[in-house]
C-alpha cells in the first residue's frame, strides 16, 4: 500500500469521526452529550494531525500538537463541566432547549 | 530701592492674616491693616523722593517658564509709577483710617479690612509691574476685589447685583486687554514692557492700542462701558472713594499712560473722542441726579473723560496731572459725602439740607473739594483742568476744546447744586438730628483738603517729572484760562442763584427741561440699550438661533443615527434564537460553504 493511499484512509476515518461529532452536536439535547460529541471532533482533528506527521513530513511537530490538543481539551472539559454543574443547580435540567438564557 | 517690593507685599500680608485670623482680631484688624498701609505709605514717599532725584529702579525674577515661554515677576519704578504710588498710598491710607469710623460696628469688620488691603495691594502691584502678565494678574485681582467690596453688603439684593454688574462689565473690557496683550506678545515675543515698547510694532500698533484701551474703558468707566460705575455706589462709601479716586478707575488711565508708546495718532484720536463723549454725557446726567453718591459717580466718569482727553490729545503730562489732582479732591468729596450719609442715613440730597451749621468740618472740606472740582482759581483742579483744556486748543482739537469748556461749566453747576442743597438748603426731616462725624472721619477730610488745593501748585515742575519723550512745559494761555475760570464761576453763580437764592426751584427747572429731562434721568437709555442688546439681540436672537440649530439639526441628526441602530438591533436580535443546534448548523454550514468555495477555486 502506498503512503498516499494510507494517508487517505486515515483522513477518511478522521472525516467520518468529525461528521459524527457535528451530527451529535446538532442533534443531542443533553449538554453532556454535546460535550462528548465535541470531544469526538477534537479526536478527529488529532487523528489528522498524527497522520500528516507520520506520513507526509516525518517529524514530531504534529504529534506534539496532538498532545497539546489533548491537554487543552482536558482543561476545557473541566471548565465546561463546572458550568454544566452550575447550570444544573439553578435550572435543574440539562436539556439545552430549556436553557435559553442567551435568547434575544 | 529694593524696599519697593514691600509696598505691595505688606498689604498682602495684612490680607492673609486678616482672612485667616480676622475673627480673633475684631477691632484690632483695623490697626493691623492701617499699620501695614502706613509702612507702605512711608516707603512710597521714600521711593517718590528718590525718583525725584532721577533714580529709577528695576528688578525682575523669573516667575515660571514653560519651555522657552518665560514669565517674569518684576518691579519697576519710574516717575510715573512713583507718582501713582504716592497717590494710591495716600488715598488708601486715609480711606482706611476713615473706615474705622464709618464701618464701626459692622458685622464683617475684619473681612472689610482684609478685602480693602488686597485691593490696595493689587493696585500697588499693577503700578509696579514691569511686564504685561503681572500687570494683567493685578488688574484681574482688582476686578475681584471691587466685586467683593461693592457687594460687601451682599444681603442687600441691589448690592449683590451691583457687584455682579461691575464685575461683568469690566470683564468685557478685560477681554480686549487680554487679546491686546497676546497680540503684542505674538508680534514681539515678550511680555516685558521695555521690550514691547521698544520694538517696532508696524501695522498692528493701532489695533493693539485700541484693544488695550478697550480694557481701560472697562476699568476706567469710559463710554459705553461706564454703566457699572454708578451702581458701584451700593458699596460702602469709603470703598467708593477708593475705587473712584486711587485704584480701580485710575488703573485704566494708568494703563493708557504706561502703554503710551503703543498708541498711534489714530488710536489716540479714538481715546480723545471716547473721553469727550464720556465727559460731556456724564456731566449732563449728573445734573438731574438726586442721590449724592450718584452725582459724584457721574462726576467721576466725567473727570475720567478729561483724563482720557488729556492723554488722547497727546499730553501724557496733562492726563496724569489731572489723575493726581482728581484722586485727591474726589477722595475728599466721597469721604465728605460718606460723612453726610453717616449723619443723615440717606443718600437723597433733597432729604438733607442745612448741614452747614451742624457739620462744620465736613461742610468746609466738602466745599474745598467742590471748588477744586469746579476749577476755582488756584485750587488743584484749576491747574490740571486748565492744562487739559489748553492742550486741546493747542493741538487744534477745537470741537473737543469747546466741549471741555462746556463740561467745565456743567461740572461747576452740578457740584454746587449739590453743595447748596445739602449744606445750605432748608433742613429736612432726616437732617434734623445730624451731628458731626467722629474725628477718625473728619481728620482724613482735613488732611485731604490740603492736596485738594495744593497738589495743583506742582503744575510748574510736573511736566519735567512725568512726561513722554520730552519734558512737557506748562503753558498758560491767559485767554483760555480766563474762559475756563469764567465758565466755572458762571456755573457756581448759576447754582447759587437757583438753589441758594431759590430763583427757580429744582422741580420747576426740571419741568422746563421737558423731554431732555427724561432723557437725562434715563441716562441716555444706555442701560436700556444694554438690556435690549442682552435680552432681545443676544439671548432672543443669536442664542435662540443657535438653540434652534442645536435642537433641530444637531440633535435630530444624532438621534436618527441612534434610532437606526436601535431599529436594526431590534430586527436582527431574533436571529439569536437560543437554540444550540441552530448555531452549530450556521457555523458548520458556513464552514462548509467556505470549503466548497476554496476547493472550487483550486480546481
Amino acid at each position: 500500500m502506498t503512503g498516499a493511499m494510507q494517508l487517505n484512509l486515515y483522513l477518511t476515518l478522521g472525516l467520518i469521526f468529525f461528521c459524527l461529532g457535528i451530527y451529535g452536536v446538532m442533534t443531542k439535547r443533553n449538554v453532556i452529550g454535546i460535550l462528548m460529541s465535541i470531544e469526538i471532533m477534537f479526536n478527529a482533528a488529532n487523528l489528522n494531525l498524527i497522520a500528516f506527521s507520520r506520513l507526509v513530513k516525518t517529524n514530531f511537530g504534529g504529534q506534539l500538537f496532538a498532545l497539546f490538543v489533548i491537554g487543552v481539551v482536558a482543561a476545557e472539559t473541566v471548565v465546561a463541566l463546572a458550568i454544566i454543574l452550575a447550570v444544573y443547580k439553578s435550572k435543574n435540567t440539562l436539556n439545552v432547549d430549556k436553557i435559553n438564557l442567551m435568547k434575544w | 530701592m529694593t524696599y519697593v517690593w514691600f509696598i505691595p507685599l505688606l498689604p498682602v500680608l495684612a490680607f492673609l492674616i486678616l482672612t485667616f485670623f480676622g475673627k480673633k482680631f475684631s477691632k484690632g484688624s483695623a490697626y493691623l491693616a492701617i499699620g501695614c498701609i502706613a509702612v507702605s505709605l512711608v516707603l512710597s514717599y521714600l521711593a517718590f523722593f528718590s525718583t525725584l532725584g532721577h533714580k529709577t529702579f528695576h528688578q525682575s525674577f523669573e516667575w515660571f517658564s514653560i519651555g522657552s515661554f518665560k514669565v517674569a515677576v518684576g518691579a519697576a519704578v519710574d516717575p510715573l509709577a512713583a507718582l501713582m504710588l504716592i497717590i494710591v498710598a495716600t488715598v488708601a491710607f486715609l480711606v482706611q483710617v476713615y473706615s474705622m469710623g464709618y464701618m464701626h460696628g459692622e458685622k464683617r469688620y475684619s473681612w472689610y479690612y482684609a478685602a480693602i488691603s488686597l485691593f490696595t495691594a493689587a493696585m500697588f502691584g499693577l503700578v509696579l509691574a514691569d511686564n504685561f502678565i503681572l500687570f494683567y494678574s493685578c488688574w484681574e485681582l482688582m476686578g475681584l476685589c471691587s466685586y467683593l467690596l461693592i457687594g460687601y453688603w451682599y444681603e442687600k439684593p441691589e448690592a449683590a447685583a451691583a457687584a455682579k454688574k461691575a464685575f461683568i462689565v469690566t470683564r468685557v473690557g478685560d477681554i480686549g486687554l487680554l487679546v491686546g496683550i497676546i497680540m503684542l506678545y505674538l508680534k514681539t515675543g515678550s511680555f516685558d514692557f521695555n521690550t514691547v515698547f521698544a520694538s517696532n510694532l508696524g501695522g498692528i500698533a493701532t489695533v493693539a492700542a485700541l484693544l488695550l484701551f478697550f480694557g481701560a474703558m472697562g476699568k476706567s468707566a469710559q463710554f459705553p462701558l461706564h454703566v457699572w460705575l454708578p451702581y458701584a455706589m451700593e458699596g460702602p462709601t469709603p470703598v467708593s472713594a477708593l475705587i473712584h479716586a486711587a485704584t480701580m478707575v485710575a488703573a485704566g488711565v494708568y494703563l493708557v499712560a504706561r502703554a503710551y508708546p503703543v498708541f498711534t495718532p489714530t488710536a489716540l484720536y479714538v481715546v480723545a473722542i471716547i473721553g469727550t463723549i464720556g465727559t460731556f454725557g456724564a456731566a449732563l446726567i449728573a445734573l438731574v441726579q438726586t442721590d449724592i453718591k450718584k452725582i459724584l459717580a457721574y462726576s467721576t466718569i466725567s473727570q475720567l473723560g478729561y483724563m482720557m482727553i488729556g492723554l488722547g490729545v497727546g499730553s501724557l503730562t496733562a492726563g496724569i496731572f489731572h489723575l493726581m489732582t482728581h484722586a485727591f479732591f474726589k477722595a475728599l468729596l466721597f469721604l465728605g459725602s460718606g460723612s453726610v450719609i453717616h449723619a443723615c442715613h440717606t443718600n437723597e440730597i433733597f432729604e438733607m439740607g442745612g448741614l452747614a451749621k451742624k457739620m462744620k468740618i465736613t461742610t468746609w472740606t466738602f466745599i474745598i473739594g467742590s471748588l477744586s472740582l469746579a476749577g476755582f482759581p488756584l485750587t488743584a483742579g484749576f491747574f490740571s483742568k486748565d492744562e487739559i483744556i489748553t492742550t486741546t486748543f493747542k493741538e487744534g482739537h477745537y470741537v473737543i476744546f469747546l466741549i471741555t469748556l462746556l463740561t467745565a461749566f456743567l461740572t461747576a453747576f452740578y457740584i454746587f447744586r449739590l453743595c447748596f442743597i445739602v449744606f445750605f438748603g432748608k433742613p429736612q426731616k432726616k437732617a434734623k438730628k445730624a451731628h458731626e462725624s467722629p474725628s477718625s472721619m473728619t481728620t482724613p477730610l482735613i488732611i485731604l483738603a490740603v492736596p485738594a488745593i495744593a497738589a495743583g501748585w506742582a503744575a510748574f515742575s510736573f511736566g519735567s517729572f512725568v512726561y513722554f519723550k520730552h519734558p512737557h512745559e506748562a503753558e498758560f494761555n491767559l485767554p483760555i484760562m480766563a474762559a475756563s475760570v469764567a465758565v466755572g464761576l458762571l456755573g457756581i453763580a448759576l447754582a447759587w442763584k437757583f438753589y441758594y437764592k431759590g430763583w427757580i426751584s429744582d422741580q420747576e427747572l426740571l419741568e422746563k427741561m421737558g423731554p431732555v429731562r427724561t432723557l437725562l434721568e434715563k441716562k441716555f437709555y444706555i442701560d436700556e440699550a444694554y438690556s435690549f442688546l442682552a435680552h432681545k439681540v443676544i439671548v432672543g436672537g443669536i442664542c435662540e438661533g443657535f438653540a434652534w440649530i442645536d435642537r433641530n439639526i444637531v440633535n435630530r441628526g444624532i438621534d436618527s443615527i441612534a434610532w437606526f441602530f436601535k431599529w436594526s438591533g431590534d430586527e436582527v436580535r431574533f436571529s439569536e434564537s437560543g437554540e444550540l443546534s441552530g448555531y452549530v448548523l450556521v457555523a458548520f454550514g458556513s464552514l462548509a460553504l467556505i470549503l466548497i468555495y476554496l476547493i472550487a477555486s483550486i480546481l
